[in-house]
């Protein structure tokens, strides 16, 4: 009954979403307000119907139903009560579900809070938006129904894949998917303005502060799944370079250099042509994503033609939306009007350049990732593009960008002084320079190369700071003044300051963890103790546990440092009954910003256990330095600016009355 | 038992687990020499573990990963270069085992892309941006004007918000 409910409600959703994209639509070419109305009581419904299948399938999952083929699949009656939920979009139908839910939420949400906007432009909006919607329910409807039942239905389910089985699956995909399926509205905007042939600075208003929640979301899903892939894999690598990470990686560059020209076009007018096709790029790249991820093509080239229905049905989306989307720029961008001219140094020319290198290093991870598939595809050869190609293309594209960053806040619109923001930059740069030679004195391994990224590193955290101070013209005024200067900077201000600097505590986590991390591998047998950095390990001894579904096998260390006791460290396997798999539990233990990562291996039928130990400096910088560039973005989306939203011509359009 | 070759577990959109219970290099690997031993570490990431899903032989534990580790130690310790055992290994098992792919012809578009873009992407912001200028020089402003100006910055209660960084001239 629930499977049924939830397929009736899907069905009716299909329904609901052809009809917000066809009469919004319709109503805006004809100009009519009524038909231009229904876009928003429709957006709200599909919605309410879309939420109505989803929480039919997690229902499903919660009382595991196994007369449900998915449900069989990918759940096990034994699960503690969180995995049965988070099982529900920890498989292909249902994230696809999951997918769909989120896309309706940005839908109602626009109807909700775009009250502001001018008819026509909302109707446009809210009609891409169902475009969208249509096509990602036939998708599910047709290739991947979560509701196929199965007769007769099997006692105990397959179980979900254990590396699942963790709480990063409760997190992780909703906020990427919050992320992919967010650039999906300044697409829907894009589009918008196409259609209609103008575009002004209020559009870029608008659209601003959803392209800014979209990539708050998208950057802590990466960071999120980063650190997932660290402490669950066992070897403590937080980024492979894999097709999978970079389908991520793209939208989220895309999102970035988004964000930075629809400042200008916000304030400047200019840069609309771009500001346009860029908004078209990051969803393509996020519809791009998902084709690479759901339809098999990255397991293989071949694997993709033996069984190429859902493939073929995502590439037909791809194509109609890409496709659309650029066919409509090159058709109507012409007719866009250029804005406020500026010269190359100035701030404009300074946020063109974070958009060309931003440009360049997603093409740079585009061409890795699909260039062996290509590649496999046209000549049958086999090529390896793996992380030292992506380390030197986009390494070297972004560190001259990171250095460049704290250039751009201080330029001056229009026409900036380089050598005067240069001077004014002198004491972030000494700081940083400092850091560089005390850090290449300090540590004589590594790459050369690492004490120069970490004063830029430096630099780009101290040169944010440096806006501030000077906003504030400490020195200069009384206290008091510097004060209420600073209480009354826009958030938008610190906003760009915090992101920045999360770039660059980022930067620092990242280089040191990668030349600065020692590591010991060795056999040890109960009771021996081996050192690794300043602290000495030693293995206590070895224990079984059961949990609800699995039973594990775990080493407890002890650690000490100076002969001083620092507690225990614990890593271990589980195996899962089910499935017969195996995951790591990796022990970890944070010391400052520091973790000691311990990984243990194989028992030798001699009593012999492999450790592999690993002291890494700074590494959670990493993921705090993401989670610090979105919290600079929350904050700038709380500017008061953004939040009040429409400037004059708006408001007057909403003095018209609706009906 | 456990899953020989680890592989994507591509269940998710953006999700980048690969399963493994993973625990490469094994202590019986391990050279004495250490500036050795690091040396196949280095090679080691540069080498592809072939039946692998986009995993080094650093960070793999099937069996072919471990059997070219050591391969890679044998190597090393019969005094090859870091250049000669990647030679060797090319040989042995084609390009497909660079982690890293080659400078070739077939492989112009791979590496040029990146740059390309830029290049082009600079050539054409500089042309727009010149073109635009040259269309429509800002006229200069007149005498009345430039009172007009000086008269409205005097009256203004404050300079602008961006006016800090000429404020000092």
């Amino acid at each position: 009954m629930i499977a049924e409910i939830g397929q009736y409600a899907l069905i009716l959703a299909l329904a609901l979403a052809l009809m917000q994209t066809v009469l919004p639509a319709w109503g805006a070419h004809r100009g009519d307000p009524t038909l231009m109305g229904v876009g928003v009581p429709v957006a709200l419904v599909l919605f309410l119907f879309v939420s109505l299948s989803f929480a039919a399938l997690v229902a499903l999952y919660l009382t595991s139903d196994f007369s449900v083929v998915n449900v069989v699949d990918n759940s096990h009656s034994r699960m503690p009560t969180i995995y049965k939920i988070t099982s529900t979009w920890g498989n292909h139908e249902g994230s696809m579900l999951l997918w769909v839910l989120v896309l309706a939420l940005f839908g109602a949400l626009v109807a909700i809070f775009g009250g502001n906007l001018p008819d026509r432009l909302k109707a446009n909006v809210l009609a891409v938006q169902g475009s969208i919607a249509v096509a990602f329910l036939l998708f599910i409807l047709l290739t991947s129904n979560p509701f196929t039942r199965l007769v007769p239905p099997p006692a105990e389910g397959a179980d979900l894949n254990p590396v699942l089985q963790d709480p990063g699956l409760a997190i992780h995909p909703p906020l990427l998917y919050l992320g992919y399926v967010g650039l999906s509205i300044a697409f829907a905007f894009a589009m918008a303005a196409l259609i209609e042939g103008r575009i002004d600075a209020a559009w870029a208003r608008w659209v601003r502060p959803w392209t800014l929640a979209a990539w708050v979301f998208l950057t802590l899903g990466i960071a999120m799944g980063s650190y997932w892939a660290y402490y669950e894999l066992g070897w403590g690598g937080w980024w492979f370079w894999d097709p999978v990470e970079n389908a991520s990686l793209m939208p989220w560059l895309a999102a970035t250099a988004l964000l930075h020209s629809a400042v200008v076009m916000e304030k400047r007018d200019a840069l609309k042509v771009w500001t346009i096709l860029l908004a078209i790029l990051a969803f393509s790249l996020s519809l791009l994503g998902t084709f690479l991820v759901r339809s098999g093509v990255l397991t293989s080239v071949h694997s993709f033609a033996s069984d190429p229905t859902r493939g073929v049905f995502i590439l037909a989306i791809l194509a109609v939306f890409i496709g659309g989307g650029l066919g409509l720029f090159a058709l109507r961008a012409g007719d866009l009007k250029q804005g406020g001219l500026f010269a190359p140094v100035s701030r404009e020319g300074a946020l063109v350049l974070n958009n060309l290198f931003l440009t360049a290093a997603t093409a740079a991870v585009f061409v890795g990732t699909l260039y062996p598939l290509a590649l496999e595809a046209v000549t049958d050869d086999k090529i390896t593009v793996g992380p030292p190609f992506f380390n030197l293309t986009f390494g070297g594209l972004m560190l001259p960008l990171i250095f460049a960053v704290p250039f751009g806040p201080l330029l001056a619109w229009k026409r900036g002084d380089l050598l005067g923001v240069a001077q004014r930059l002198m004491l972030a740069a000494a700081f940083a320079v400092v850091a560089a030679v005390v850090t290449a004195a300090a540590e004589d391994r590594g790459p050369v190369l690492a004490p120069v990224v970490l004063g830029i590193a430096v630099f780009v955290i101290l040169g944010a700071l440096t806006d501030i101070v000077e906003r504030s013209g400490v020195g200069r005024v009384p206290a008091r003044v510097c004060l209420s200067r600073l209480a009354g900077l826009p958030r938008s201000t610190y906003g760009t300051a915090v992101a920045h600097m999360g770039v660059g505590i980022c930067l620092i986590g990242i280089v040191s963890e990668s030349a600065w991390s020692t590591e010991k591998i060795a056999g040890l047998r109960m009771g021996d103790s081996f050192t690794i950095g300043t602290r000495d390990l030693t293995l206590e001894r070895m224990e079984n546990r059961t949990g609800p579904n699995y039973s594990a096998r775990v080493a407890v260390f002890t650690i000490r440092q100076g002969g001083i006791s620092q507690g225990t460290i614990e890593s271990g396997k589980r195996t899962f009954t089910a499935r017969r798999m195996g995951t790591t539990e990796s022990g970890i233990r944070t010391f400052g910003f520091s973790q000691l990562y311990v990984a243990v291996g194989d028992e030798a039928p001699d009593g012999l256990i492999a450790v592999r130990a690993t002291w890494k400096p700074l590494v959670t910088l990493i993921w705090l330095g993401a989670v610090v560039m979105a919290l600079g973005g929350s904050l700038s989306l709380a500017d008061r600016r953004l939040r009040v939203g429409a400037p004059k011509p708006a408001k007057r359009r909403r003095m018209v009355p609706a009906e | 038992m456990g899953m020989r070759f680890p592989h994507l577990s591509a269940l998710l959109l953006g999700l980048s687990l690969l399963v493994s219970p993973a625990f490469a290099v094994q202590p019986d690997e391990v050279l004495p020499d250490p500036a050795m031993e690091q040396r196949a570490r280095d090679l080691s990431r540069e080498l592809r573990c072939m039946v692998c899903q986009n995993q080094s032989i650093d960070d793999s534990d099937a069996p072919l990963a471990r059997d070219l580790r050591i391969l890679v130690r044998e190597r090393l310790k019969a005094g090859d270069s870091n250049g000669q055992v990647l030679d060797y290994l090319v040989a042995r098992y084609g390009e497909f085992v660079l982690m890293r792919p080659v400078f070739s012809w077939r492989n112009a578009l791979l590496w040029g892309f990146p740059v390309l873009v830029l290049v082009l992407g600079a050539a054409l912001a500089a042309s727009v941006m010149r073109r635009r200028a040259t269309a429509s020089p800002p006229a200069p402003l007149s005498a009345a004007e430039e009172a007009r100006m000086a008269q409205l910055l005097a009256d203004a209660p404050q300079a602008g918000r961006n006016g800090d960084g000429q404020g000092g001239k």
